[in-house]
């Protein structure tokens, strides 16, 4: 993470393979174990291939609505949540797939929740944008840009009061950083040194309208916003898995030690469009980019080259995981076909508290109103 | 039995609950240091210290926001709005973010949060400052809405908001708040949805929330002396949840129907209650039923045209004696 210069780190001149060599001898990754090297493989390669499978069911027609997909981000979600610890908690926008597999989410209930079906994580009420599990301190998948901003800063509020000793990692995208929530997020955050790391995950366009058509900002990058705050900021390579976790441990370790907020800018690319319904997405920008990205910058491809030199894997062990990542994708693909739509009764259920617990109601009166 | 203001009231609530549920939090503009924009929170910071009562700055949308974040950890924000007219700037955290969690998640997540503050006109603060959203409030499902009129149902339905694990916005009056009122000095609480009342009479329902109930009580005392008509006053008291069998009970003893409030007529409170009114008591009504709202503009600065634009006795006795 540095804060130095940001077109040193999105120019990406020097060959990735010696940047990921370079970041795994940094503090917060020296001591991982193989284990746990080939951990964050397979879980990244768990997200790709469920997103893979996803895209498909989309366009057999399963799924309706909006599908962001994560594709060529995932070092982000997996290199932040591998550092979560009890008391560490995330929310994120509309994109929160694969945050939701990092944190333990299965495949089968993320994608039922796609398809709609009673088996998902929201049990089909919420979709594509609005995961959630709090039981994982999974706060969703929220869907309007920049409204979870606030509520990252009040889950970091929460911990606080109760005097917990934790952190909330609250993602974004570049395209929420110009709203006024999150403006007002970043205000109070520092004025209380509440401990949340906003995340900006700059895939370069917010929907087809490029960063630099849509932000004004310094060189020295979007998260150089925070010195108007007078928060921690820095700028991290989302193609190297290590630098997403040097640099993410580095401002949790200030948040939980010293109650400090931070926002980074980890600089990443999605290879889809904004949504799959974003079938103009090669007209905002070059083929050529996209494949540039995809040969050159792929975070998976460059961890993979990295465990292949390091031999921590074979090319069999990989060509095993990813198999095994397929499969289960495929599964959960038929699992979510095979399971039921919600009943109709569900609509006018979990819309309060208190009429799920009728043994503990108070309220007295109408609470729904057709008939 | 003690006679206390309506700000008082609500004071008193708010202490209650902050002595009994540690996790109670008041969170606002100006209610630490300044002891309150309109002083309901007094001394509170005095009392309970600056972990309990917090100054935010003027950012609706992040304060309120970070509350409904917090209150998914399990505790319990009592946000003040200086005024409701600038929940409109918080807009996508007061309906989306709190209504919208809990069924999102499907049920996994609750917000117990209170949103409270004034939402009323009258006061010559023009367009911007005298909104009454209680109509947009009830229109969302996953929220619930109380219009207080009294002291003693000030302070039994904050209690009961704040007791509650739903988002409860509460809309009081600074017309109100110098109002006082009998409250019992033991504890008490009043349900959500439970209307209330506040005079019997056998010729006409005046079915009103918020200070239009005065306005009603004002009217009926007039209507007795002066035409002999006993008018019943029915305090809705709660918008969402609604007592509807206290509304349609009063209609059928009486047969007829006067709908007062503040809220623009389109769309306002009354229109479901004039629905309610014909669905359940069509076959009770002796007359149409019958409307007062304020007149369909933004609220109008000049103080004499505020005062036509709003609800007034006379305006809702004209509209009885139609009828009756």
């Amino acid at each position: 993470m540095t804060k130095s210069s940001v077109s040193e780190n999105t120019k990406r001149q020097k060959p990735a393979k010696a940047i990921l060599a370079k970041d795994a001898k940094s503090p917060a990754n020296a001591n991982l174990s193989s284990d746990e090297l080939i951990d964050f493989y397979s879980e990244m390669i768990r997200i790709r291939r469920f997103e893979e499978r996803s895209l498909r069911a989309y366009q057999q027609g399963r799924i309706a609505g909006f599908l962001h997909l994560y594709i060529g981000q995932e070092s982000i979600a997996v290199g932040c949540i591998s550092l979560m610890e009890e008391n560490d908690h995330v929310i994120t926008a509309y994109r929160d797939h694969g945050h939701a597999l990092a944190v333990g989410m299965s495949m089968n209930e993320c994608m039922a929740e796609l398809f709609g079906k009673s088996t998902g994580c929201s049990k089909g009420k919420g979709g594509s944008m609005h995961y959630f599990d709090p039981s994982k301190n999974y706060w969703g998948g929220h869907g309007i840009v920049a409204g979870q901003t606030p509520l990252g800063a009040g889950l970091a509020y929460g911990l606080k009061y109760q005097n917990k000793k934790g952190c909330a990692l609250c993602f974004l995208g570049d395209g929420a950083i110009n709203q006024g929530a999150f403006h007002e997020s970043l205000n109070i955050a520092s004025l209380w040194n509440l401990p949340v790391v906003y995340i900006i995950e700059n895939n370069g366009y917010s929907m087809g309208t490029s960063q630099e058509r849509s932000s004004m900002h310094p060189d020295l990058g979007l998260a150089a916003r925070a010195e108007g705050y007078s928060m921690n900021w820095g700028h991290i390579n989302g193609e190297s898995i290590f630098d997403v976790r040097e640099g993410v441990k580095n401002a949790m370790d200030l948040a939980r030690e010293e109650s400090k907020p931070s926002l980074l800018e980890i600089h990443t690319y999605r290879y889809q469009g904004h949504s799959i319904a974003d079938a103009n997405h090669k007209k905002y920008r070059t083929k050529e980019e996209i494949d540039d990205y995809r040969k050159n910058h792929d975070p998976l491809l460059l961890y993979r080259d990295y465990l292949v030199d390091a031999e921590l894997l074979t090319e069999k062990g990989l060509k095993e995981i990813d198999q095994a990542a397929k499969t289960e994708a495929e599964e959960s693909a038929k699992f979510a076909d095979e399971s039921p739509f919600p009943p109709e009764s569900d609509i006018l259920k979990d819309v309060y508290w208190e009429e799920d617990n009728p043994d503990q109601k108070l309220s007295e009166g109408r609470i729904f109103f057709n008939d | 039995m003690s006679e206390i203001s309506y700000r008082q009231a609500l004071k008193d609530a708010m202490i209650e609950e902050l002595e009994q549920d540690e996790n109670v939090v008041i969170i606002g503009e100006e209610v630490a240091q300044y002891n309150g924009a309109y002083k309901v929170t007094e001394g509170l910071l005095a009392q309970f210290g600056p972990k309990r009562i917090v100054d935010a700055p003027i950012s609706e949308a992040g304060f309120i926001g970070m509350g409904i974040g917090a209150s998914m950890l399990g505790i319990r924000p009592v946000m003040e709005l200086m005024f409701w007219s600038f929940a409109y700037v918080a807009w996508d955290q007061i309906i989306n973010n709190a209504a919208s969690v809990r069924y999102m998640s499907g049920g996994k997540i609750n917000v117990p949060i209170v949103i409270r503050g004034p939402a009323n006109g009258g006061t010559g603060v023009g367009a911007t400052h005298s909104h009454t959203p209680e109509n947009f409030i009830a229109n969302t499902p996953g929220l619930k809405v109380v219009c207080p009129t009294t002291p003693y149902d000030a302070k039994g339905l904050l209690k009961a908001a704040i007791r509650d694990n739903d988002p409860v916005y509460v809309m009081e009056s600074t017309i109100l708040y110098n109002n006082v009122g009998e409250v019992p000095e033991e504890e008490y609480v009043i349900p959500l949805g439970k209307a209330d009342v506040k005079r019997e009479g056998t010729d006409v329902s005046l079915i009103a929330h918020g200070p239009s109930v005065l306005v009603c009580l004002e009217a009926a005392e007039i209507l007795k002396s002066e035409h002999g008509i006993d008018a019943e006053v029915v305090d809705l008291r709660s918008i969402r949840p609604l007592d509807e069998q206290t509304i349609v009970d009063s209609v059928k003893k009486t047969s007829r129907a006067v709908l007062v409030e503040e809220n623009k007529p389109f769309c306002g409170v009354d229109a479901q209650i004039a629905y309610l009114i014909q669905n359940q008591a069509f076959d009770y009504l002796d007359a149409p039923v019958q409307r007062v709202s304020a007149i369909d503009a933004p609220a109008v600065y000049s103080p004499p045209l505020e005062k036509i634009q709003l609800p007034k006795s006379d305006v809702v006795i004209k509209k009885i004696l139609e009828i009756c």
